[in-house]
């Protein structure tokens, strides 16, 4: 259990380290701090201008939406960059248990898209106004944690198709901007058609967003329970669902021997 | 007659080359279409009539912007990576002209985005096409691109010092969408935005093709893009000079 452990937290930061060792500060700040600062006043000020809804919904919707920066880009990287620096050969030779391989890759992801989400909520309020109750936000905080838990769960999904995909990042550049559409970010589930409400029912954040959007407004945590558990059953089921795919793709390619090709 | 056959060889050549591109295919056709559907929806539960038409433009334009901006962003750092700015630099014709056929065809691409926003709105939620002043629209609409596409070669300039080039690109295309006011009217954001406006051709671009479509004055947005797109190459020149032989002096071209 300890091996899995180190597996699991030291070396899925040392990946990090090592897969966005290219990562500067003139790189870092533009990407994952101004352009989520610049999507939220874009969606607020449309909404504003459509006479849509309230300042607040679109300040939680794309707070919380802007973690798929690093959940979905970040943990497509993990994956895909050992592929293109030519390191997922011995990767995948290694005896580690690959559960601890594969999910700690998603911790630092994580950790960076919630950094991402609250750098954007600060932006909300020192901004456009945003102000949250302070008695809302460690509700606020865990409904964040779980959501973007649950972003990088998908993230890993898409990551693991890193192993055999050409252009991986053109399915992760899809999945960000249809989650705009799909998720309830900037428009009420109940506008959309039925079955674009259904999918988005069953993609990471939907209900996260309802629960932040929720809490924000004053109620307390018990009263979107049931949507932040739906939350973390999503997050569940997309981190399964990579891991088995990776594990699939892993023997596929080593089966046909193209692990390391494009 | 030897730069009109460079402009032209290197027009065709960048063309097909974004049409094999998966990136360019994102961001010039299917983001567009997402961001005009989000857009519709948003008029749609906001209650405000008459908006499909101008959403579809809007989005379209954004689409020709982020085209632009990406391909502008990302050509000398393609070209970098892929061993081939030296030999651009090295070439006899000046290097603004080596690189202009590139951020017009990057920006030609982006036209695509306005096809696809104004098809997907016809087809899907109906939008009536029926514009006010059609000739004027066909005019608006190559001034608008040849704008972009010089405002891009000026981006481009900027990027031959610059290594994090990418990284402004990711950073430049919402702020231009929101100054610009392609999707929303510039009256709703503070007072002091507007001169950056004033200075962006999208801005004149899609007063232009909205004022075609929708009904307003066409000819004064038009006049500011031959202003702005002449300024563009103007400035492209001196800087694309200027920061080639910064980039030569100091030996830092490849940025490696």
């Amino acid at each position: 259990m300890t091996r899995w452990l180190r597996v699991f937290f030291v070396g899925g930061v040392i990946a990090y380290r090592g897969l966005f060792n290219w990562i500067r500060p003139a790189m870092y700040i533009p990407t994952m701090l101004g352009s989520p600062l610049f999507q939220l006043i874009f969606f607020t000020k449309l909404g504003q201008y459509a006479h849509a809804q309230s300042r607040d919904f679109y300040v939680v919707g794309n707070s919380v939406q802007v973690c798929a920066m690093s959940s979905l880009y970040g943990m497509t990287m993990s994956v895909a960059n050992e592929r293109w620096f030519g390191t997922l050969g011995p990767l995948l030779a290694s005896p580690a248990n690959r559960a601890a391989v594969f999910l700690g890759r998603g911790l630092p992801v994580l950790a960076n898209g919630l950094l991402v989400s609250a750098f954007t909520f600060g932006a909300g309020v020192l901004l456009l106004g945003f102000r949250p109750g302070l008695g809302a936000l460690p509700a606020l905080a865990l409904i964040l944690v779980i959501t973007v838990a649950s972003c990088t769960g998908l993230g890993m999904l898409l990551g693991s198709i890193g192993l055999r995909a050409k252009d991986v990042f053109f399915a992760s550049n899809l999945a960000y901007f249809l989650m705009l559409l799909f998720c309830g970010v900037n428009i009420p589930l109940d506008v959309l058609p039925s079955w674009m409400s259904l999918v988005g029912r069953c993609l990471p954040l939907t209900h996260g967003i309802a629960a932040a959007r929720d809490v924000a407004a004053g109620a307390p945590l018990s009263q979107v329970a049931g949507l932040v558990w739906t939350e973390a059953g999503v997050a569940a089921a997309y981190a399964l669902a990579g891991f088995v795919s990776f594990r699939w793709l892993e023997h596929a390619s080593r089966r046909s021997a193209v692990l390391d090709t494009y | 007659m030897n730069a009109l056959r460079i402009v032209r060889i290197g027009f065709v050549i960048n063309l097909r080359m974004l049409g094999t591109s998966g990136f360019f295919l994102l961001t010039s056709t299917i983001q567009p279409v997402i961001f005009a559907t989000v857009a519709f929806y948003m008029f749609k539960s906001g209650g405000r009539s008459g908006t499909l038409l101008y959403a579809a433009l809007g989005a379209g334009m954004m689409g020709v912007w982020s085209t632009t901006l990406f391909g502008s962003g990302g050509m000398i750092q393609w070209q970098r990576w892929q061993g081939t700015l030296e030999l651009g630099v090295g070439a006899p014709p000046p290097m603004a002209l080596v690189y202009l056929p590139f951020t017009l065809a990057n920006a030609f691409t982006g036209m695509y985005a306005l096809a696809a926003t104004l098809v997907w709105g016809r087809i899907v939620f109906g939008v009536p096409l029926h514009f006010v002043h059609p000739w004027l629209f066909l005019l608006a609409l190559p001034a608008s691109v040849v704008a972009l596409g010089l405002m891009g070669l000026v981006l481009a300039s900027t990027f031959v010092l610059y290594r994090y080039a990418n990284a402004l690109s990711n950073l430049l295309e919402y702020p231009v969408w929101i100054a610009s006011g392609l999707v929303f009217s510039t009256q709703v954001l503070p007072a002091w935005t507007r001169p950056i406006s004033w200075v962006l051709p999208p801005y004149w671009g899609i007063l232009a093709l909205r004022h075609a479509a929708l009904g307003g004055e066409v000819w004064g947005p038009l006049a500011m893009l031959t202003l702005l797109s002449i300024a563009s190459l103007a400035i492209s020149t001196l800087t694309f000079g200027l920061f080639e032989h910064l980039a030569r002096a100091r030996a830092t071209l490849s940025l490696t």
